[in-house]
């Protein structure tokens, strides 16, 4: 009896480590939007729902969920681009609220899209073949499809690490976010780098929409509670940090993970209950400091 | 209209008082009227702490659930008789709430205030929905008979949508004197030097972290009365109350009359309902449109129709 709910309990383990996952894939979006533009994008939900839409049309068009997994993504982040250009470039130098009301409207109206498109009800999304079934870990089976969306986790936070840190764009991208007005006078064009990163973190937002596809469906509100958890990531992950959004995305992925396989009923609160601690012990998050980009 | 406009700018709570006592017999019908005095009273709260102390919350509904549920349960469950006892219930529900998210929420400055008020909203979105023997859950929150008005030697019921509305009027009218009297007095200053430079506001001398929760308990105060008052015109307590996009609406509203000017939650709160009732008769797709135009107003009109109707330029930097 003991080993068998020692198994759940890994098995709990491994399903919070992929909720932290796409924890992590929406909050370092955020956070490398707001660290660099000081732009909270209230929309990221919307498009992560757009990407597990794009990966359905996608799929069913080509049957090929690799091109799926690799176009969604571009397709959202290309959206991105052009919100930036056209919505987000004639707000800058007003109001840092001014940007999080205009994406906040913008939610609505691409929720309320897809819900035309689409429909009310959810789709739902198959993973390929070759990722179906479980896999056995040793001391339990779980699911390929989750070991998957782990592994391109990963991947993905690996190369946009190496891109940040060893690339000159990313080196770029470090230095407009530390002081965008000495990147200017340096003769870079901090508009372009906006850009970029704006682009960059809406098409992480449509990557975790089309990996989370197969495991929730695709449907409308899909991105509205998901955007407030990634929110409260940000939060205790700590100003501005990337690190942060990291460790906190995890964290959060596991302290959810284990309370809904401990105490169910208060699964939805608990992400709330430790935001309010950390906020009492550590107000600035987990790894921020005091007054940074506040 | 800018004659009338300039007149009310300079009685504001005379030009409240005669503005809505004969509203209710302008527009098409009367329940639209008292909709309009109670949202329009939301969005006020929401505008305290907004445009006037320059603090984007995005959990607005939280205070106007609280008031609803708390005057809601000692109605409904409590079997409570009098009015007032009722009102006093959704009140003090609502000023707890505040005092107590107010504290958590103001521990970050700028735009992390929005992103907490949020989260907390939305855990009292989920505590209201599991905690269906007091709030009804899901199927909201039902069977509330609304008393009698009992003040000394007169007795009015509030069945009539008449009387209500009046009823309605009278509080609402009180919320707005008090709201003037706040932002004439020191301490309303105070806010709106907040609002311009919160740093220089504590160089100052002003001890503005308990300055904005205060502000924030005021807010919640004015949200939470406007939720109790709709408690009581609905004789129900819906989830939706507290859920977050009771939060989007009272910004849209406060937006498109005018963020940071005195009449232009009630102008914002009357133009939302009206193009929601017109647009909602026609198609199901009411957010795609009120979306599309609360993003114009974001870009092209950020003092909304009050604030460029009367020139005044308070909206929120």
């Amino acid at each position: 009896m003991p080993e068998i709910s020692l198994a759940a309990l890994a098995a709990q383990v491994f399903t919070g480590l992929v909720l932290g996952g796409i924890f992590v894939l929406l909050a370092i979006g955020l956070s490398l939007i707001f660290g660099l533009m000081t732009v909270v994008n209230f929309s990221h939900g919307a498009l992560y729902m757009l990407g597990a839409y794009f990966g359905y049309v996608l799929l069913t068009h080509t049957g090929s969920f690799t091109v799926a997994l690799v176009l969604a993504p571009l397709l959202v982040g290309a959206l991105g681009l052009a919100v930036e250009r056209v919505l987000i470039r004639p707000l800058y130098g007003r109001s840092p609220d001014d940007p999080l009301l205009l994406t906040f409207g913008l939610s609505l109206v691409v929720v309320e899209t897809a819900r035309l498109i689409w429909g009310k009800i959810g789709l739902t999304l198959d993973p390929p073949r070759a990722l179906g079934g479980a896999v056995n870990l040793g001391f339990t089976y779980f699911p390929t499809y989750r070991l998957f969306v782990i592994a391109v986790t990963a991947v993905v936070l690996l190369a946009l690490w190496l891109f940040l840190e060893k690339t000159n764009v990313g080196l770029l991208i470090r230095a407009a976010s530390r002081d965008p007005l000495m990147v200017r006078a340096l003769g870079f064009d901090v508009g372009r780098v906006w850009f970029i990163v704006f682009g960059i973190g809406t098409g992480l937002a449509g990557l975790a929409g089309i990996l989370a596809g197969p495991m929730r469906g695709a449907y409308a509100e899909m991105g509205v509670t998901i955007i407030i958890e990634s929110f409260v990531v940000v939060v205790v992950g700590g100003t501005g940090s990337l690190v942060g959004a990291v460790v906190s995305g995890l964290l959060i992925g596991q302290v959810v993970g284990l309370t809904t396989f401990f105490v169910p009923k208060l699964a939805e609160i608990i992400v709330f209950i430790f935001m309010a601690v950390v906020l009492l012990l550590r107000p600035s998050g987990l790894f921020g400091e005091a007054g940074l980009l506040e | 209209m800018s004659a009338v406009a300039a007149w009310v700018r300079r009685h504001p709570v005379l030009g409240f008082f005669v503005v809505f006592a004969i509203f209710p017999w302008v527009v098409p019908y009367k329940s639209l009227a008292t909709q309009v005095l109670i949202y329009g009273l939301f969005a006020l709260g929401f505008n305290l702490l907004y445009g006037y102390t320059g603090l984007l919350s995005f959990g607005a509904a939280a205070y106007w659930g609280l008031g609803a549920y708390g005057t809601g349960i000692a109605l409904a469950k409590l079997k409570v008789t009098s009015l007032w006892l009722a009102l006093g219930a959704g009140l003090a529900a609502a000023v707890v709430g505040g005092a107590v998210f107010g504290f958590f929420c103001l521990r970050r400055r700028g735009i992390y205030f929005a992103m907490l008020t949020l989260a907390f909203a939305q855990l009292l979105y989920f505590v209201g929905f599991h905690l269906a023997d007091w709030t009804g859950g899901d199927d909201g929150l039902r069977g509330i008979a609304v008393p009698a008005v009992v003040l000394p030697g007169l007795r009015i019921p509030l069945d009539r949508s008449v009387v209500f509305y009046y009823f309605a009027l009278v509080l609402v009218g009180l919320a707005v004197a008090a709201l003037r009297r706040i932002l004439d007095s020191p301490f309303g200053t105070v806010l709106q030097a907040i609002r311009e430079n919160s740093d220089r506001a504590a160089a100052c001398g002003y001890d503005i972290s308990r300055i904005k929760h205060l502000s924030f308990v005021f807010s919640a105060l004015f949200c939470g009365l406007a939720g109790s008052l709709d408690a009581l015109r609905l004789t129900v307590v819906p989830i939706e109350s507290l859920h977050w996009s009771t939060s989007g609406q009272v910004v849209i509203m406060t937006l498109l009359g005018g963020a940071g000017t005195f009449f232009g939650p009630f102008v914002g709160a009357g133009t939302f309902l009206v193009l929601e009732d017109l647009v909602s008769a026609r198609t199901e797709s009411w957010p795609l449109v009120i979306g599309l135009v609360f993003m114009a107003f974001v870009l092209f009109l950020p003092k909304g129709i009050w604030g460029t109707l009367t020139g005044n330029s308070a909206a929120p930097k």
